[in-house]
C-alpha cells in the first residue's frame, strides 16, 4: 500500500525534475519556454469556460428539478433484476454524466456504507474505473472547435455500460 | 447529438420542474451552478498553465519523442491516421501515462494539446478518427492507480484502503478494451455509410 501511494507522490517531482535536468544540460531556454508553453493554458481555460458552464448549467437543472431521481427511481427495479444492488444505481446512472455528482456520491455511499462494505467497495471500483463522458467530451472537442463528434458519444457511453457491468460482476466475485 | 442531449437535459429539467412544483430549486441551482463552471474554470488556469508550461519544455527537449519511440508499435495500431514523427503522438501519451497514475490534474492540459495537434492533422470541424479513439481511451480512463478514490477511503478510516485496485484494474481493462473495439466497429459502420 505504501509502495503505491509513495509512487503517486514521486512521480510529479520526479518527471519535473527529469525535464529540467535534460533541458537545462541540452542548454535549453527552459524558463522562456516555460512561459511561452504557459501562456497558451491561459486561452484555453478562457475558451473553455463556455463548454463547461453550459454543460454544468444543464445537467444542474436536470438534478434540482428532482427530473433525474424520478428516473432513476423508475429504472432502478428493472436494474435490480439483472442483480444490480438497488444502492448503486444512481452512482452508476450518475458517473458517466457528472464528475462532480458522482464523485459527491461515491463519497456519501463510502460514508454511510463504511469503505470496507460490499457497497463501499463498488462505488470505489465503480469511481475509478470510468471518466465522465459527456464532460471529457465538451472539454476536448470544445477546445479545438469541433462541431460534428460522429460516434465518439456512442462509444464513450457504450463503454461505460461495459466498465460498469464489469465493476459489479467483478467486486462480487472478489468481495461477495 | 451533443446539441439534442443539451436541449433535452435543459427542457425536461424545466418541465418537470413545473409539475413538480420544484421550480425554487431550479432557480437557484441555475446560477449556482454557473458560479461554480466559472470557478472550476478558473481553477483550470493554474493547471493549464503549469502543465502546458512543463510540456512546453519537454517537447522542446525531445522527450516527449523519446516517449513516442518507445510506444510507437502499440500508438501506431492505434492511431493509424497520425504520422509516425508527429507531436500528437507524444501529447496523446503523456496523456495517457497520466491517467494511468490517477493524475486527473496533469492529465486534462496534455489531453487538450494532443486533441490541438490532431486537429492540425484534420483541419476540419469534423471529429477525426484519432480524436475519436483518443476520447474513447480517455472516458474508459485508463487507471493503475486509482487516487481519489483511495484519498477517500484513508478518509473513511478503511482497513486497506487500496484494496480495490485490483478491482479496478480489472474493470477498466474490459472498459478499455470494449471502447477501443467498440471505436473500431463504430468506424468501419460510418466509414461505409460516409464514404469516408
Amino acid at each position: 500500500m505504501s509502495i503505491i501511494t509513495s509512487v503517486s507522490t514521486y512521480i510529479i517531482p520526479c518527471f519535473i525534475l527529469i525535464v529540467l535536468v535534460i533541458a537545462s544540460y541540452k542548454k535549453l531556454p527552459s524558463y522562456e519556454l516555460f512561459v511561452e508553453g504557459g501562456k497558451e493554458g491561459i486561452q484555453m481555460a478562457f475558451s473553455l469556460l463556455p463548454f463547461l458552464l453550459g454543460m454544468i448549467v444543464a445537467i444542474s437543472i436536470l438534478r434540482s428539478s428532482g427530473a433525474l431521481e424520478a428516473f432513476i427511481n423508475l429504472i432502478t427495479p428493472l436494474l435490480v433484476l439483472i442483480g444490480v444492488p438497488p444502492e448503486i444505481v444512481p452512482l452508476a446512472l450518475i458517473r458517466p454524466i457528472s464528475g462532480t455528482a458522482a464523485l459527491g456520491m461515491t463519497t456519501e455511499l463510502t460514508q454511510h456504507y463504511g469503505p470496507d462494505s460490499f457497497i463501499g467497495r463498488l462505488a470505489a471500483t465503480m469511481q475509478g474505473s470510468t471518466d465522465t463522458t459527456l464532460y471529457i467530451i465538451t472539454i476536448y472537442f470544445g477546445a479545438v472547435g469541433i462541431k460534428k463528434m460522429r460516434y465518439a458519444l456512442k462509444v464513450g457511453l457504450l463503454a461505460d455500460l461495459v466498465g460498469i457491468s464489469v465493476a459489479i460482476i467483478i467486486v462480487k466475485l472478489v468481495f461477495g | 447529438m451533443v446539441n439534442l442531449i443539451w436541449a433535452f437535459m435543459a427542457i425536461i429539467g424545466i418541465v418537470y420542474a413545473i409539475f413538480n412544483g420544484t421550480m425554487d430549486q431550479v432557480n437557484q441551482a441555475l446560477f449556482q451552478s454557473a458560479n461554480e463552471a466559472v470557478t472550476l474554470s478558473i481553477g483550470l488556469i493554474s493547471i493549464l498553465v503549469f502543465w502546458l508550461g512543463i510540456m512546453k519544455i519537454a517537447e522542446t527537449a525531445g522527450i516527449l519523442n523519446v516517449l513516442a519511440i518507445i510506444f510507437r508499435p502499440v500508438i501506431y495500431r492505434l492511431f493509424p491516421e497520425i504520422p509516425k514523427d508527429h507531436p500528437a503522438i507524444g501529447y496523446i501519451l503523456s496523456n495517457l501515462t497520466a491517467n494511468m497514475f490517477g493524475l486527473g490534474n496533469a492529465a486534462t492540459p496534455m489531453g487538450l494539446k494532443a486533441m490541438e495537434e490532431m486537429k492540425k492533422l484534420s483541419n476540419s470541424p469534423i471529429a477525426s478518427r484519432s480524436m475519436i479513439t483518443f476520447l474513447a481511451l480517455n472516458t474508459s480512463s485508463l487507471t493503475l492507480i486509482p487516487t481519489t478514490v483511495i484519498a477517500i477511503r484513508m478518509q473513511y478510516d478503511s482497513v486497506a484502503p487500496t484494496e480495490i485496485v485490483g478491482t479496478t484494474i480489472i474493470a477498466t481493462i474490459f472498459s478499455s478494451l470494449s471502447a477501443v473495439l467498440l471505436d473500431r466497429f463504430f468506424y468501419h459502420m460510418t466509414k461505409d455509410k460516409e464514404g469516408l
